[in-house]
C-alpha cells in the first residue's frame, strides 16, 4: 500500500531567501522530493534556504540523514540553511543528533525571516 | 510556487522510536566481559562533528524467494545482531537489546598495518538513536573511529525483501582519517557490513550478493574538528591495556 507521504513547495521570500514548506513525512523515500525542492529553491540564486517544518507529521532517522546531506550541499554552495516550525519533539531530535549546531532553529517563519 | 510530491509505502510511526534526549551516553548495564571504555559520558557525534571526508555508503542484499516480511526479517536481525558480526568485531548489547537510547559496547581489533593480523584493541560503542519495526540507527560517540550513524533496514523493492546498511559518516579525527585513507581501514570497515549482511542472509537461508555503493558527500576535511584526536578511542584503549599491569600492582597494595 502506498500514498503521497510528503509534499514540498517552494516560495520566494526575498531575492536572497527561499522557503521550502514541508508537509507530511520525511523518510528515505523523500530524498528526490527534498533535493528537487532544494534545486528549485536555489535556482534563483538564494543565499538562505528556510525549511518550514510546520506541516511535518513524522520524520525518522533516514530523514535526519537527508537533512545532513542537504546541509553539506548547501554549505558547499555557500548557502545558509535554517529551520522553523519544528515541534518541541523534533527540536529535541535536532539537539540529540546535533543538527542544531549547524541549522539555526527559529520558532516561527516571521522570526526566521527577520533574522536573515 | 513549485510543488514536489512523493508517493511512498506506508510505514509505521511509533511514538517512542527516538532515543530520549541525552547530551552524553550512559551505559546502564554493561554486559559481563565487555570493556566499558570510551563510551560512558561521551557525546554522540553526527557526521557534522567529524574531521574527515564525508562518505555515504550503502550495502544491500536482495533476499530473493524468502517467505518473510521486512518486519520479520528485522526482528531476526535485531535478535541476532551481535552474532552476525565478524570475529574481530565483538558487539555487547545491553540486556534491553536494541531499544532507542540503549548502548551497544564494541570491542574490536584492528591491524596496525594493511595485511597484518588484527591485534590492536579498540574499545568503543554506539547508541541506538532510532528503532522502529523495519529499521534502526546507531550513532557513534566521540573518540569512535567514525563520526556519524549507520541505519539498518529491511524493506520491499519490486516484491523482494531487501536488507540494507546505510552508513553516513566522517573519520572522527586526523589519525583515523589517515588510517581510513591510506592504511586500509576503510576497506576493513566495509568488510564488516558485507560480513553482517552475508551472515544475516545465510541465517535466513538465502545466498545473496552484497551490493555496495560509495558516494563522497563532502571531499573536504574539517580542520576545526582536528582536536577530536584527544578522545581517540584506539589510542586510549592501547594506553589502557598497556597500563593493566600497573593497575594490578596497585590493586595488590
Amino acid at each position: 500500500m502506498s500514498k503521497v507521504n510528503v509534499t514540498m513547495s517552494v516560495r520566494k521570500a526575498s531575492a536572497s531567501t527561499s522557503i521550502i514548506d514541508i508537509q507530511g513525512e520525511i523518510n528515505a523515500f523523500a530524498e528526490n522530493v527534498l533535493m528537487d525542492a532544494y534545486t528549485q529553491a536555489s535556482s534563483a540564486g538564494a543565499q538562505n534556504i528556510l525549511l518550514n517544518f510546520s506541516g511535518l507529521e513524522y520524520m525518522n532517522s533516514s530523514g535526519i540523514g537527508l537533512l545532513v546531506t542537504l546541509l553539506i550541499r548547501a554549505k558547499r554552495q555557500n548557502q545558509r540553511l535554517v529551520a522553523c516550525g519544528l515541534s518541541e519533539h523534533y527540536q529535541q531530535i535536532f539537539l540529540l543528533t546535533r543538527l542544531n549546531e549547524a541549522i539555526t532553529i527559529f520558532s516561527s517563519e516571521a522570526d526566521a525571516l527577520a533574522a536573515l | 510556487m513549485a510543488e514536489f510530491n512523493q508517493e511512498t509505502p506506508t510505514t509505521s510511526h511509533p511514538e517512542n522510536a527516538w532515543a530520549p534526549p541525552t547530551p552524553h551516553m550512559k551505559v546502564a548495564d554493561a554486559p559481563g566481559g565487555a570493556m566499558n571504555l570510551n563510551v560512558e559520558g561521551r557525546q554522540p557525534v553526527s557526521p557534522l562533528q567529524g574531521f574527515g571526508q564525508m562518505w555515504q555508503k550503502t550495502f544491500k542484499v536482495r533476499l530473493s524467494g524468502i517467505g518473510l516480511t521486512p518486519i520479520q526479517v528485522m526482528e531476526a536481525w535485531k535478535a541476532n545482531f551481535s552474532k552476525f558480526q565478524p570475529p574481530e568485531n565483538r558487539f555487547y548489547p545491553t540486556m534491553t537489546g536494541i531499544q532507542p537510547g540503549s548502548v551497544l559496547l564494541i570491542q574490536a581489533k584492528v591491524p596496525p598495518f594493511p595485511g597484518m593480523p588484527s591485534m590492536l584493541p579498540v574499545a568503543t560503542g554506539v547508541m541506538v538513536l532510532y528503532a522502529d519495526e523495519e529499521s534502526f540507527t546507531v550513532m557513534c560517540p566521540e573518540g569512535h573511529p567514525l563520526a556519524g550513524w549507520n541505519t539498518f533496514s529491511a524493506y520491499e523493492e519490486d516484491g523482494t525483501v531487501v536488507v540494507q546498511v546505510l552508513e553516513q559518516s566522517r573519520a572522527n579525527d586526523p589519525l583515523y582519517e589517515f588510517m581510513f585513507r591510506y592504511m586500509g581501514a576503510s576497506g576493513q570497515q566495509d568488510n564488516i557490513w558485507i560480513h553482517v549482511l552475508s551472515a544475516l542472509a545465510e541465517h535466513l537461508g538465502v545466498k545473496g550478493q552484497v551490493m555496495v555503493t560509495r558516494t563522497l558527500i563532502d571531499p573536504s576535511v574539517q580542520w576545526s574538528e582536528a582536536k577530536n584526536i584527544w578522545k581517540n578511542a584506539a589510542i586510549r584503549t592501547v594506553i589502557y591495556v598497556a597500563a593493566t599491569p600497573i593497575r594490578w600492582l596497585n590493586d595488590l597494595r
